[in-house]
């Protein structure tokens, strides 16, 4: 594995399915009586968080305290953007602090890379979502949860059909998740209006498909994105009842789905926009499992990046 | 003593003569050895001879930005890279939209001595794109201002380009556009493509150039106004302005030296300083760039020099400003893409980097031939061999250049300027 | 350096082996009575299973059988990088209250039985723990003694001790390579 994971396209399919298969066996820890694992005790993980996300970053706080890790959080409150600290006046302060990981969320794409190519911190960098890059620990959360559900928990996802739906265009998670998927094998398909689609699209490793109840009935994981009612006001679509009536998934679209398949949505969901309540709780939904996973899929990337020996330590 | 012989110099990359500069213009051009007392003498064996450059695109910043560069430390750089006569972009603060404005600049450039600094007037008040600036009193002024320009605006309002058009005639001016539609470049980070879709950046699609310079070619048709386009970044570009260009319309065309060697490709490094406007292109555009430029069909060679302060450039990309500094390298980086490629020859250089931006400027004094009589504008290079560019021998008081820590082709061995030496052993003469 | 391997452990050898510690348990736990054992991947795990497959066909009970890994309690984690987890399962009866018996294929250091029990700290409290190895090297760095030994095997440092089972290597074996107080 690399030393950072800011792109899912960081990760060979060893890396992935050594990712995964670590997240099954922490699961079992945790779900067992352990609650806390002593692998992580006196490494320092800071959770910098330029966006308000609370999901995400109680995610990994409770992935790297269940490994003891001392956790910082660092919220920073607007940034270079809005003429507060700069990424690089953080980071040193963070450098100073003795971060072995950073786990960064930044509204601007490429912040993590940034954080990582720049010299100015020695620890690890995880993406936790970059502006409408990546999320590639979403990515790798929403893999766990297929894995599950359609393969029994092992190996790769190979001849997996997705499905993703909704604003692909502005969604860091839908990057992410393309990427993997192709890394594991699954055969994606991206659904959305033409608008939300984006430029440049033909090169990446998935179809598309503007028909979304064509789609369905070949589809073992289906996943909505959340699309922002706003976005009609740039034209993207007319209207957010003509929205849903193309691309919201509503009752009558979950019947139309195969009797194994499975509804996913990586939240905050908008309900009644691009999922009704009736989806979005029944019983195809594995969203609140998606959160559940998220802790074990977190707990193993933080383990495989800093459980081991860095690379001072194994150069010293 | 005050003249110079350049012994054995090769004149265009060509014939070896000896070239005798005396009293600020060319005195003697000669395939025999000269022998004349009491001037310098270089040795200018394996050393190309070319009539001095001419940039059409810089940004000098002063006044308003001195922390990122002043008239005296851009036209210093200037002369480093060769270059005898640059011409200021307006988008100064307060902007060069008054004949007070651009006459402060173009006496600035008098003072600094390195080259001579030609201001470009602002086409509209303001840059606001909303009302024109007094472009005859500018054209008028003591800065004899020729080229009027937005840059880094669009002058999108088709009924004011087309008057800012007619307007300039009477003064034998030329509108120079920085084409980018506004409303498809909204926020707009980087070319729009398979790299942009990639790394979640807001695309700047190619048509936002193009749907302005088709425009304005038939604007400029239609009122048979001459139209200078600033930095050509797409193929489709080249298209328009060759078939413009067929059609007799009256059009100049640049380039800038990044876009004729860098793609996007370097934006997945996220380093701000690949970031520029118009975006780096896919690879096909900067062949297409070259082949235009090469044939012609692109007029000139203009670096777009724009210096910006280091916290503006080590940021996040989407908070970082657009630009790099260009003056310095940008005779390297032609020689790179153009020359050892083989698509061009020194003679075409001159012609690209001298004669038409000073006829496009409508400079008299300068792009002239290096022969008997003319002005002693001269730079001498030697195209042997690589030398690195650092941050101790660029003198812009930016750094904002991806080109800086790398050996570059080529190196600025003097500069003349009518007869006067700026740049001597690569250095700055004064 | 010459890695000749010396076998000190055939097949038959591990079976009778494998065999008198089976009986051994029974005898120190007066039968099968709460009995549960524990192997520690990856070899362990495979001779807590003969063990217990041995035992059964001496009582006729089968008796319950676990993995338990290690790797997140060594103290050695920083010396490389990170390793991949191996299971841990535990019987659905617990270790709680339970007399369990750890499988390990080497011991030498004592520092992964100590991991071992601190990992067993995290998933119950046994009332008893005893040790079943096939070899002890000695060597030992931490006061850890095994209760079951199939064969003592007194080794130099330089040495290296090789254990093969037929479930992962496709043959029964033990031997040692290097050689004895040689110098490097």
């Amino acid at each position: 594995m690399k030393r950072h994971l800011l792109s899912a396209s960081d990760l060979t399919l060893e890396d992935a399915v050594l990712i995964l298969d670590t997240a099954e066996e922490l699961a079992k820890l945790v779900d067992g009586p352990v609650k806390k694992l002593p692998t992580l005790r006196g490494r320092t993980v800071v959770n910098l968080f330029y966006e308000d996300s609370t999901r995400t970053r109680i995610s990994f706080e409770a992935a790297a305290k269940r490994l003891s890790a001392d956790v910082i959080n660092f919220t920073a409150k607007g940034s270079s953007v809005s003429k507060g600290e700069s990424l690089k006046d953080t980071a040193l302060t963070l450098q100073a602090m003795g971060a072995d990981a950073v786990i960064v969320r930044h509204s601007a794409s490429g912040a993590a890379h940034q954080l990582a190519a720049s010299g100015w911190i020695a620890g690890s960098v995880i993406n936790a979502g970059d502006g409408t890059h990546e999320h590639p620990s979403q990515a790798l959360l929403d893999a766990y949860t297929m894995r599950r559900h359609l393969r029994d928990g092992k190996g790769d996802l190979a001849g997996v059909r997705v499905t993703i739906v909704g604003d692909v265009l502005h969604s860091r998670v839908a990057r992410s998740n393309v990427l993997l998927l192709a890394t594991l094998g699954a055969d994606v398909t991206l659904v959305a209006p033409p608008t939300l689609i984006p430029y440049g699209v033909e090169q990446w490793p998935c179809q598309i498909s503007y028909d979304l109840d064509k789609v369905l009935p070949r589809t073992d994981a289906l996943m909505m994105l959340r699309v922002q009612g706003e976005r009609m006001n740039n034209a993207f679509f007319p209207s957010t009842r003509e929205y849903s009536r193309g691309y919201g998934l509503d009752d009558k679209r979950v019947a139309a789905l195969s009797s194994k398949a499975i509804v996913m949505h990586p939240g905050p969901m908008n309900r009644g926009l691009e999922i009704s309540a009736g989806a979005a709780d029944g019983l195809r939904s594995v969203i609140v499992e998606q959160v559940a996973n998220g802790v074990s899929v977190r707990m193993a990337i933080l383990y495989l990046l800093l459980g081991g020996a860095s690379i001072e330590e194994v150069s010293s | 003593m005050s003249g110079y012989l350049l012994r054995g110099v090769s004149l265009l990359g060509e014939a070896q003569v000896d070239v005798l500069i005396d009293g600020g213009i060319i005195s003697e051009v000669s395939k025999k050895p000269l022998a004349p007392t009491g001037v310098h003498t270089i040795d200018c064996d394996g050393l190309v001879a070319l009539p001095g450059l001419v940039d059409l695109h810089t940004h000098l910043r002063e006044p308003g930005r001195e922390d990122s560069e002043t008239v005296e430390s851009g036209s210093a750089a200037a002369a480093l890279g060769g270059f005898v006569a640059v011409h200021a972009m307006a988008n100064t603060n307060p902007v060069a939209d008054t004949a007070g404005v651009v006459e402060q600049v173009y006496r600035l450039g008098r003072e600094a001595g390195w080259c001579d600094v030609r201001p470009v007037g602002a086409v509209t008040v303001g840059l606001h794109g909303t009302q024109l600036a007094e472009l005859a009193a500018m054209a008028h002024s003591a800065a004899r201002v020729r080229i009027f320009s937005d840059d880094g605006k669009c002058v999108a309002d088709p009924i004011l380009m087309r008057r800012a058009l007619e307007y300039v005639k009477a003064f034998d001016g030329v509108i120079a556009q920085h084409a980018q539609e506004p409303r498809l470049t909204e926020d707009a980070q980087m070319n729009e493509g398979f790299v942009s879709s990639q790394l979640g950046l807001r695309g700047w699609p190619a048509v936002a150039e193009e749907s302005i310079i088709s425009r304005d070619v038939l604007l400029a048709e239609h009122v048979g106004s001459r139209l200078h386009v600033c930095h050509l970044s797409t193929a489709g570009s080249v298209e328009i302005v060759r078939w413009a260009k067929s059609r007799g319309v009256m059009v100049t065309a640049e380039v800038t030296p990044h876009h004729l060697l860098l793609t996007d490709e370097l934006a997945r490094s996220y380093d701000p300083r690949y970031k520029v406007n118009p975006p780096l292109r896919r690879d096909e555009d900067v062949m297409a760039l070259r082949q235009g430029l090469a044939d012609g069909t692109i007029d000139a060679v203009a670096t777009d020099h724009a210096p910006h302060p280091v916290e503006d450039k080590e940021c996040e990309w989407s908070s970082a400003a657009f630009g790099m500094i260009g003056l310095q390298s940008a005779l390297s980086v032609v020689q790179t893409a153009m020359i050892e490629t083989g698509l061009m020859t020194w003679s075409e250089v001159s012609d690209r980097m001298s004669t038409r931006p000073a006829r496009i400027g409508s400079l008299r004094d300068h792009g002239r031939p290096i022969a008997v009589g003319e002005p002693a504008h001269v730079v001498l290079l030697d195209p042997r061999g690589k030398s690195p560019f650092t941050l101790e021998n660029n003198a812009s008081l930016s750094t904002n250049s991806p080109f800086i820590g790398m050996e570059l082709y080529g190196r600025v061995e003097a500069t003349f300027l009518r007869g006067r030496a700026t740049v001597l052993d690569g250095k700055l003469a004064g | 350096m010459d890695a000749a391997l010396r076998e000190v452990l055939d097949s038959g050898d591990i079976n009778r082996a494998l065999s008198r510690i089976a009986h051994e348990i029974l005898e120190k736990n007066k039968g099968v009575t709460d009995l549960v054992l524990l192997g520690i991947p990856t070899r362990g795990a495979h001779l807590a299973e003969r063990l217990a497959k041995a035992i059964e066909s001496i009582e006729g009970v089968s008796i319950p059988v676990g993995t338990i890994d290690v790797t997140l309690h060594r103290d050695d984690l920083r010396s490389r990088p990170a390793r991949a987890l191996l299971p841990t399962v535990i019987p659905v009866s617990g270790i709680d209250g339970k007399r369990v018996v750890l499988v390990d294929d080497v011991l030498f250091s004592g520092r992964t039985i100590r991991a071992a029990l601190d990992a067993m700290g995290e998933l119950g409290r046994p009332a008893q723990v005893q040790l079943a190895v096939l070899v002890d090297r000695g060597h030992r760095d931490l006061p850890i003694r095994a209760d079951y030994v199939g064969k003592n095997l007194p080794t130099s440092l330089k040495e290296h001790v090789r254990v093969s089972i037929t479930e992962i290597d496709g043959n029964d074996s033990v031997s040692i390579s290097g050689t004895p107080g040689g110098s490097e």
